[in-house]
């Protein structure tokens, strides 16, 4: 019965993420990427991450998957299909990706890791022990980053205030631009 | 490594799936928030491989510290990205990397 699950999971998250990649309009990539962050929040559950998994479901799908979602429909005109370029790169780069994959499912055969048997166990208790332990200059430094990337996001997205030209070339100069 | 038992080399080759198709969707793509995905895809693939290794090597929660410190640096991350591509299409008026590369040789 559960590997079924873990092969059903496995196959929505590869699904999904071909989708990511494939589709030619940027509203499905969108939509494949939800379904890529649910295959993988479904995955951490598998394995007994408790709140690894939730958290991801809460953060992930429920914050950045939407921020994804608004910035695809602030930036794009969503009744037209974008064509994504069918040129050589895509030829390439899959080639690229398919020898990195080969290299790294090599290095995953050969190397013996020491596997352990552990029962899978709620994990939320141990990770306040170990965030408010070993890991609090990390965390606090996290919440840090965070302050910084709120103001930071919030400088860069405002509507920058006009400057008066200071002369008539710079001020013809600033109108082609736009 | 076997069909039925779940183990280690099971998500190893799901995490190593994600992020050779994240990579191919950074390098391919031409819209900008389709890189940001793909960065996603790949920062999720690391994350994967850490808590699969936590669980089957490691035995602590090492790895899922990791995996949170990873979500929200990718939730910061996106934040500043998408903030970024609101800024270039508000100047250039595409998203789109072919078109916005000013910076010629």
């Amino acid at each position: 019965m559960t590997p079924i699950i873990f092969y059903g999971l496995a196959l929505l998250v590869v699904l999904s993420a071909l989708g990511v990649a494939l589709a030619r309009n940027i509203l499905y990539s969108g939509f494949a990427l939800l379904g890529t962050l649910l295959g993988v929040a479904g995955l951490y559950l598998f394995i007994g991450a408790d709140f690894l998994g939730v958290a991801q479901l809460v953060i992930y799908v429920g914050g950045i998957l939407v921020l994804i979602l608004f910035a695809v429909l602030l930036t794009n005109r969503i009744g037209q299909v974008k064509i994504s370029s069918l040129s050589v790169n895509r030829l390439v780069g899959a080639v690229a990706a398919a020898l990195l994959f080969g290299l790294l499912f090599e290095v995953m055969l050969d190397t013996p890791w020491p596997q352990i048997e552990e029962a899978a166990a709620p994990t939320t208790a141990r990770l306040g022990d170990a965030f408010l332990g070993e890991y609090l200059l990390p965390f606090e430094l996290a919440s840090l980053v965070l302050l910084m990337a709120l103001v930071g996001a919030m400088v860069i997205a405002r509507r920058a205030a006009k400057a008066p030209a200071n002369s008539e070339a710079e001020a013809q100069a600033i109108r082609r631009l736009e | 490594m076997s069909w039925s038992n779940i183990g280690l080399h099971h998500y190893l080759i799901i995490s190593a799936v994600l992020l050779t198709i994240g990579l191919f969707t950074v390098a391919t793509r031409r819209n900008v928030v389709a890189i940001l995905m793909g960065v996603e895809l790949m920062l999720n693939a690391a994350s994967l491989n850490f808590v699969a290794f936590s669980h089957y090597v490691h035995g602590s929660v090492a790895g899922q510290v990791f995996s949170v410190f990873i979500i929200i640096l990718a939730a910061a991350e996106a934040a500043i990205a998408l903030a970024i591509v609101l800024a270039i299409f508000r100047h250039f008026r595409v998203i789109d990397v072919e078109e916005t590369a000013t910076l010629r040789e």
